[in-house]
């Protein structure tokens, strides 16, 4: 029975109308919310994780003394999309309307009008559920210390999603201004299921706290809507997790878990291919298993994998089943509708990349399949989580490996998965580029002194250990732009007035910023538009793609977008003309969409299931005779080596590393490699790199190199900068870093800036910038950006420290077949660079000689 | 009519403008070695403290120097015995008042020995007021005319600035954008010359009055200037 005094009866007569009783971690975040502590719902998705945030407040409102003034938002909720914003809103209102009780509940997005937002001002609503973005937006308002006075709780949604990114930086440091505004406004985390919740704790909490008392761990006991739900959960037993976090303000509450995953690895026809990412071998079968299921949703990893996945399954689709496709370039109008259809239940499978990792719940789903490999444990406990949701059914999830190696990484995933082991995050340190948008934001808010910002930055935990030169820098940098060189001083953005106080400059500055907010850089985006001819007029948007994807197409050339054969005829602007092609066979060149590296502790377990002969028994035959022969005619290292072959083939010599630290770390490591290389005289000529290994050519053999020397640690020095800032990576992470931080705009006001615009001058600013001021604050972001992101610097560091006098090297004098799989990616692969960028120039003029010769 | 041109020693580009021999060299100017005389177009000097006198926008400061930097190379090179600038040499009119006065002494190092020759560009319609070198509109030299904006029509001799020509050329392997000179044989337009100037598509329509015959673009790549035909140019 629940206590009374915990639920109101309006609310327990809810409960039992429904035949339900409160979950014990929802009573346990009325508890927490009465306590008046912080606290972090750990769950899995289905078990009741939204309504148990809004609980508290729902009672709170219900049992609020009638007041003459109006009052201003009791409840702030926060979700990374803004299609969940709007959905919770929905969901929230229909418990509130059986209730009976009289609270608003409205969501405020980008997409919200104009009316509707200066209503929200003017009369907050109750509850009021909205993005970070937003967020940011109220915090540059002049009106928001008022506006939020009255807040007595934030609801974070997706917590786990949002903590380790910009996004996340910029959202703590906009709940430690709400603090400010409302001292004892309460802080709420929702989140799946994290390896480690104590980083998602100290994100979410004040700093600079005393420890909790009596803080810690409240458990749910899985009771739940049913009686019968019972069984361990995806979570793990809840004394794996660590019990106390020290010195954290944030208490944690973890949810029931539900029955256990059901996890099966496809081998199709018995048999695993030696290379690629496509899964096409499978496809026959995915399709049958698609028919035999009431609703599927096919991960893959990329676009262009969604993309071949939807034509193969269609090929294939003689039923005519209801099939869709689902991901980030099609048009909002078009993912919304197959976000449609599937809530009124009315598809059997949708093909989708990362766009539904996360948001809103289909309850019908009964089968989530993994075409080619997960890259990472956590993301697909989420996944498979898309699946049921009703705590009682285990979910069921298939891995259809689409290359040898996949194989073992998706038997490696499968066992993690059951075992409960997810893959470990670093702990996060606010970027500085977020910190300077921040600041800018708070001046055009009110003005500020330096020392309390500081105090008030500190509290957010990914600045806890910031330090004042670091700030100052920032606050200088947002006021002149930070410069050696003092010529801005009298255009300062941000001024301080003879009591100390610092404020926007004026209008102009406040009404850029606000055009500005935000820490989602995306890629230059051209719109799909169908149209031909000479003068293309402005056809309908079928989609947007990345700039780049079309740099590589001539006119004329046909490739796959939305699930159908399109010819290229044009870019005029921000516009790519496509017309139908439906009879064509497309060229489908590389579609550029994200590629996850794999995770750390997945590769750990790949490289030990490869070394314990005892686990290749639980792999396809073919699989375990390739691995066989590989330890035949080659070696299998042990769990804590490296394994690297040198052999030769045709005029070239080879060299092929395994470390399994995924596709960003491998092609750093090849970048430096070539370099030392090169000064040791043997011309390496190319590399390709996968998540799995590296390989490398040269004219002169190899196989004499002191590899002890050429793996040396010192390569993460000074080949490292000298790589680094020639690289066009960083030139892409410095344009990001610059947008977040102000430098430059991705919006006038009165005109849109292209995208296009803003890649050309970012690369000149960045040019003069590395020349003439190489420690300036953005090319310190830049740096660290490219260090964790792009470039996995600290994975590579991990791995060369891992392999010291571990490497084991086979000279072979032939290909091994663990080499197989990367000889044949080569071919595939570009690296763009300023060395390539001129062979492009130079095979252009002889494009131009030959024409004249001829 | 094939443009005729040939590569040379210093990575420049040699081609024949209207019978007369011109270097285009890597750094984006134009060698006139009879009349030793170094052309450059579109330095838009403080074009970046322009953005932040209007807007409040705090571009790095150092375009001005990094410019000057690349044209004291260029005289260091060559030793002319002139200076040519083809326009736009400030962004604004009140750019001259915003040099640094390192920058400003850097230039009037430059007038030292040669003599410096300003062509008025839209930008900076009245050339400078304080610096060394005689201001003017447009300037014959050994058959060539220099303007800053290219005028309508068929102008064999043309040298002009103005457009910033850039092309974006593709090969098998993919495609790259690079600043470049553009020339027909009769007219050349140069890239500009600034660190902080962008570049318009030459096969933008800005371009396709200005010349009869398909035209040759010399875009500069990290070593040299490379000669681009049009089945190698794209639009962006």
């Amino acid at each position: 029975m629940v206590p009374a005094d915990l639920l109101p009866q309006r609310l327990s007569e809810w409960f039992a109308a429904r035949g339900w009783s409160p979950r014990a971690h929802q009573l346990a975040m009325i508890e927490k919310a009465k306590a008046g502590r912080d606290a972090l719902l750990i769950a899995p998705t289905g078990g009741g994780k939204t309504l148990a945030g809004f609980l508290p407040s729902l009672i709170e409102l219900y049992e609020r003394p009638p007041r003459n003034a109006p009052a201003g938002v009791h409840t702030l909720y926060i979700s990374p999309l803004k299609a969940l914003a709007v959905d919770v809103e929905r969901n929230l209102m229909t418990p509130i309307r059986e209730m009976g009780l009289s609270i608003v509940a409205e969501s405020r997005t980008g997409d919200t009008g104009e009316a509707r937002k200066a209503r929200q001002r003017i009369r907050p609503p109750d509850i009021l559920l909205t993005t970070p973005e937003q967020l940011a937006l109220f915090c540059a308002w002049e009106g928001a210390r008022e506006y939020f006075a009255d807040l007595s709780c934030v609801i974070i949604d997706e917590a786990h999603a949002m903590w380790p990114s910009k996004r996340g930086d910029l959202l703590a440091l906009g709940i430690a201004r709400l603090q400010t505004f409302a001292p004892r406004m309460r802080r709420v985390g929702l989140s799946a299921t994290v390896d480690d919740p104590d980083l998602v704790r100290r994100w979410l909490g004040k700093n600079q706290d005393p420890p909790p008392e009596g803080g810690g761990v409240a458990e749910g006991d899985g009771e739940g809507s049913k009686p019968t739900s019972t069984a361990s959960s995806p979570s793990g037993p809840p004394g794996h997790l660590p019990l106390q976090g020290e010195g954290l303000s944030v208490d944690l509450v973890l949810g029931s878990g539900g029955a256990q995953p059901v996890v099966e690895v496809l081998v199709s026809g018995g048999r695993v291919p030696w290379a690629g990412h496509t899964a096409q071998h499978a496809m026959a079968e995915v399709y049958d298993i698609i028919a035999a299921s009431r609703t599927a949703l096919v991960f893959v990893n990329t676009r262009f994998q969604a993309e071949f996945a939807f034509q193969e399954l269609w090929k294939l689709n003689d039923e005519g089943l209801p099939i869709a496709l689902h991901h980030g370039s099609l048009s909002a109008e078009q993912r919304r509708k197959v976000e449609a259809a599937m809530a009124r239940g009315e598809l059997r499978a949708v093909v989708c990349t990362s766009t539904l990792d996360m948001g809103i719940d289909w309850g019908d789903v009964d089968l989530v399949i993994q075409l080619a490999a997960p890259k990472g444990a956590s993301r697909m406990v989420q996944r498979i989580g898309r699946a049921n949701h009703r705590l009682d059914e285990p979910s069921r999830a298939l891995f259809v490996p689409a290359s040898r190696f996949e194989m073992l990484e998706c038997r490696a995933a499968a066992d993690a998965i059951l075992e409960n082991h997810l893959d470990g995050e670093p702990a996060r340190i606010g970027a500085l580029d977020v910190l300077a948008q921040h600041v800018m934001g708070c001046a055009c808010s009110e003005p500020f002194k330096l020392v309390d910002l500081y105090d008030e930055v500190r509290t957010a935990g990914p600045y806890a250990d910031l330090s004042w030169e670091d700030f100052e820098t920032v606050v200088d940098f947002v006021s002149t732009g930070g410069y050696a060189l003092r010529t801005y001083d009298r255009f300062r953005r941000i001024v301080e007035d003879k009591d100390g106080f610092w404020k926007a400059r004026n209008a102009q500055a406040v009404q850029r910023h606000r055009m500005n907010v935000g820490a989602i850089v995306s890629p230059a985006v051209v719109n799909v538009r169908i149209g031909g001819g000479r003068r293309p007029m402005g056809g309908r948007k079928i989609g947007e793609a990345e700039e780049g994807y079309f740099e590589q197409l001539t006119p004329g050339d046909t490739f796959v977008f939305a699930g159908q054969v399109w010819r290229f005829n044009s870019l005029v602007g921000a516009d790519a003309f496509v017309t139908p092609a439906p009879d064509k066979d497309p060229k489908m060149p590389s579609w550029g969409g994200s590629k996850f590296p794999l995770s750390t502790y997945l590769a750990g377990r790949v490289r030990k299931m490869m070394h314990d002969e005892a686990e290749w028994l639980a792999l396809p035959p073919d699989v375990q005779e390739w691995m066989a022969y590989q330890k035949a005619r080659s070696l299998i290292p042990d769990e804590d080596e490296m394994l690297l072959e040198t052999f030769p083939r045709g005029k070239r010599f080879h060299m092929v590393m395994y470390p399994f630290e995924g596709r960003l770390a491998h092609t750093t490591l090849a970048m430096l490699l070539t370099r030392r290389l090169d000064r040791l005289g043997v011309g390496p000529l190319g590399f390709v790199c996968n998540d799995y290994a590296l390989n490398i050519w040269s004219l002169k053999p190899m196989d004499e190199l002191d590899l002890n020397d050429l793996f040396d640690q010192d390569m993460l020095g000074d080949d490292l900068e000298d790589w680094l800032n020639e690289s066009f990576l960083m030139k892409r992470a410095f344009k990001a870093c610059a947008l977040v931080g102000g430098l430059i705009e991705r919006r006038y006001p009165g005109e849109e800036k292209s995208g296009r615009q803003v890649t050309f001058s970012t690369d000149l600013i960045y040019d003069v910038l590395r020349k003439h001021q190489p420690d300036h604050l953005l090319l310190r972001c830049a740096r660290a950006d490219a260090a964790t992101g792009q470039l996995d610097v600290a994975r590579l560091g991990d791995l060369l420290a891992r392999i010291k006098g571990r490497i084991r090297h086979a000279a072979l004098d032939k290909v091994s077949p663990f080499a197989v799989p990367i000889m044949l990616e080569i071919g595939r692969e570009r690296a763009p660079g300023d060395a390539a960028s001129d062979m492009i120039l130079a095979e252009a003029e002889e494009d131009l000689i030959a024409e004249a010769l001829s | 009519m094939t443009t005729r041109f040939q590569l040379s020693d210093c990575g420049g580009l040699a081609v024949m403008v209207s019978e007369r021999l011109v270097l285009l060299r890597g750094s984006g100017a134009l060698w006139l070695e009879a009349e030793r005389a170094l052309v450059v177009a579109d330095l838009h000097f403080e074009k970046g403290s322009s953005y932040a006198a209007r807007f409040g926008q705090m571009l790095p400061p150092y375009d001005t120097r990094e410019t000057l930097s690349r044209l004291e190379a260029e005289v260091a090179a060559l030793a002319p015995a002139t200076l040519i600038f083809l326009g736009d040499s400030f962004h604004d009119g009140a750019a001259e008042d915003r040099l640094a006065a390192d920058d400003a002494d850097r230039l009037r190092a430059l007038s030292v020995g040669r003599d410096l020759i300003w062509a008025v560009g839209n930008h900076d319609a009245d050339g400078p007021r304080a610096l060394p070198g005689q201001v003017i509109d447009e300037l014959s030299i050994g058959g060539l005319i220099l303007r800053h904006e290219p005028e309508p029509g068929v102008q064999p001799g043309e040298v002009a600035g103005h457009l910033h020509p850039a092309a974006r050329v593709s090969s098998g392997r993919g495609s790259v954008r690079k600043r470049c000179f553009v020339t027909d044989g009769q007219r050349l337009i140069l890239p500009a010359f600034g660190a902080y100037t962008g570049g318009l598509n030459i096969l933008d329509q800005a371009f396709s009055n200005l010349f009869a015959a398909p035209p040759l673009a010399g875009a500069l790549g990290g070593k040299r200037v490379h000669a681009v035909g049009p089945r190698s140019l794209r639009p962006d």
